[in-house]
């Protein structure tokens, strides 16, 4: 039993190797609660994937639906690079992420378990595997658990690309007129939830709704894992009650004391000026600030960095992971890269990329088929009004030393398809 | 058609399936106009049934997009 305020939840018991099912059921315990939905509304649980969707609701609609299979889809893609906890929490607990995914599967009827984990993450697979071998080895169970190795790409963890690839191969998103959709597998209706929202649901299916509600907050109830990195001492994933403040959060990594923004939520989060470090971290708190919790990332950028540096070079390898299906994300981002990239080089038309930037961001919002543009467009928002001053400093033609230097905050792949994007 | 329709439609598109060959746009220019790179941009604003040239025009665009990407969706008008 964990103690109802006692953290960490989630990542409770970890001792560096993931914990075998024996050592697993000594610390946990049995399963105390049967699948029930009303269990799950009770909790508040919401997504912790990005979206911050309640699980309940979701759960919900594909339980309605007919059909004698369905699938349970566990989400531990993590395509954000600076995210980590999905394979930190696989590292430490992958029976809690299980037994949370056979719970959902009871909630709403599923006989299959797709746990989607991307090919370019081996250790995170090797877990699994051995978890999935241990539970077989155990008993024969009504639900089958499966594991799934897509390629890794950004838009592969959207929901409908991930169920699209399971379903034809291709992870590419879908198109959903009318939301909220219900996603198929064939014809098979798919719930899908990250990795660590069926972490929490294994600790709801032992300790119940109401100790899950006693951290946290009314709507955020509950504890999430968060991804620090920038400029800390110990770049790690920290498990956090929600409505802990900022600053709290960030000294437990070792952040710098006096930086100048926090990027919250991932690379299609916000950038947070440091005067608000004192907001809670929960949704309610960070939305009049125009930021969200996202995928539990916080990037700190010191006062010597640059912001719109950053800015640029995450929203050019955000226009490289665009699966190009529709036009204004397919040329939208990249435009929007260029201009940003014309503020931080030395150049004539910087005023004017300035402007170009606010018309183009409301040009490309929610025209996409999936999220993926209207993510960078909050990103490029939020820097256009954190870094307002700075900004002008780079229209006036004074740059920062930290536009010339090589050494950055924000953690980006290399932009392997630059070349085809340029030939493109 | 006979029918008396009340109510109205919106224009709907799948980004997805369009190509941004722009007929849209030129079939209907009151709904659809084009953002720098060609794409369609819809205005988004239910029109009743009751506005035939509008309705006209937009059952041009839908049966001449050559990637079947648009569609209406009849809504409801709250009055
Ligand atoms: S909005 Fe972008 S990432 Fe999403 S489906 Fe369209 S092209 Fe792909
Ligand atoms: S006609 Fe069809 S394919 Fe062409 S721009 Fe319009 S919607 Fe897109």
């Amino acid at each position: 039993m964990i103690g109802a305020d006692q953290l960490p939840r989630v990542l409770h018991g970890a001792t560096g190797r993931p914990l075998t099912l024996a050592q697993h059921d000594e610390v946990f315990g049995p399963l105390g609660h049967a699948p029930s939905l009303d269990e799950l509304r009770d909790s508040g649980l919401t997504g912790h994937g990005g979206a911050g969707f309640a699980t309940w609701r979701k759960a919900q609609l594909i339980g309605d639906q007919r059909g004698h299979t369905k699938f349970v889809v566990v989400n531990a893609m993590e395509g954000e690079p600076a995210a980590h906890k999905d394979r930190t929490l696989i590292g430490a607990n992958p029976h809690l992420v299980l037994d949370g995914a056979e719970y959902l599967a009871g909630v709403v009827g599923a006989s299959r378990i797709a746990v989607c984990v991307s090919r370019d993450n081996p250790g995170t697979i090797n877990h699994l595997q051995h978890a999935i071998h241990e539970r077989e080895r155990r008993t024969r169970r009504a639900t089958s658990l499966e594991l799934h190795t897509p390629p890794w790409r950004y838009v592969a963890g959207e929901e409908s690309a991930l169920v699209h690839w399971l379903d034809d191969n291709e992870s590419l998103p879908q198109y959903r007129p009318r939301r909220p959709h219900v996603l198929r597998i064939g014809h098979a209706p798919a719930l899908v939830d990250n990795a660590e929202t069926c972490a929490h649901v294994g600790l709801i299916a032992r300790f119940g709704a109401s100790w899950f509600r006693s951290l946290g907050t009314e709507t955020s109830p509950g504890s999430a894992l968060v991804s620090i990195s920038g400029a800390v001492s110990r770049p790690c994933v920290l498990e956090v009650a929600f409505a802990t403040p900022l600053r709290t959060i960030l000294a437990r990594a070792g952040a710098d004391r006096d930086p100048w923004a926090v990027l919250l939520g991932g690379y299609g989060g916000a950038w947070l000026d440091a005067r608000h470090l004192d907001t809670p971290y929960d949704n309610d708190a960070l939305a009049p600030l125009g930021s969200s919790v996202g995928a539990g990332v916080i990037i700190v950028l010191p006062k010597s960095g640059c912001g719109v540096v950053e800015t640029q070079r995450i929203t050019r390898w955000m226009a490289n992971e665009s699966a190009r299906q529709c036009g204004p994300c397919a040329f939208g981002l990249p435009a929007l890269a260029d201009d940003l990239a014309r503020l931080t080089s030395n150049g004539r038309d910087a005023a004017a990329a300035r402007a170009r930037l606010v018309d183009r961001c409301s040009a490309i919002e929610g025209r996409g088929a999936c999220r993926h543009p209207d993510g960078v467009v909050r990103l490029v928002r939020s820097a256009l009004e954190v870094f307002a001053e700075h900004i002008e400093d780079h229209v006036r033609g004074r740059y920062c030393a930290a536009s010339h230097s090589s050494h950055h905050v924000a953690a980006v792949p290399s932009l392997e398809r630059e070349a085809e994007l340029v030939w493109e | 058609m006979g029918v008396r329709r009340t109510g109205g439609f919106v224009l709907a598109l799948n980004p997805v399936l369009c190509d941004g060959f722009g007929h849209c746009a030129e079939l209907a220019p009151d709904l659809v106009h084009l953002d720098e790179w060609g794409y369609p941009v819809l205005t988004g604003e239910p029109v009743p049934f009751s506005n035939l040239a509008a309705r006209e025009s937009t059952r041009y665009a839908v049966r001449g997009c050559p990637r079947q990407a648009l569609r209406i969706e009849r809504v409801n008008l709250s009055q």
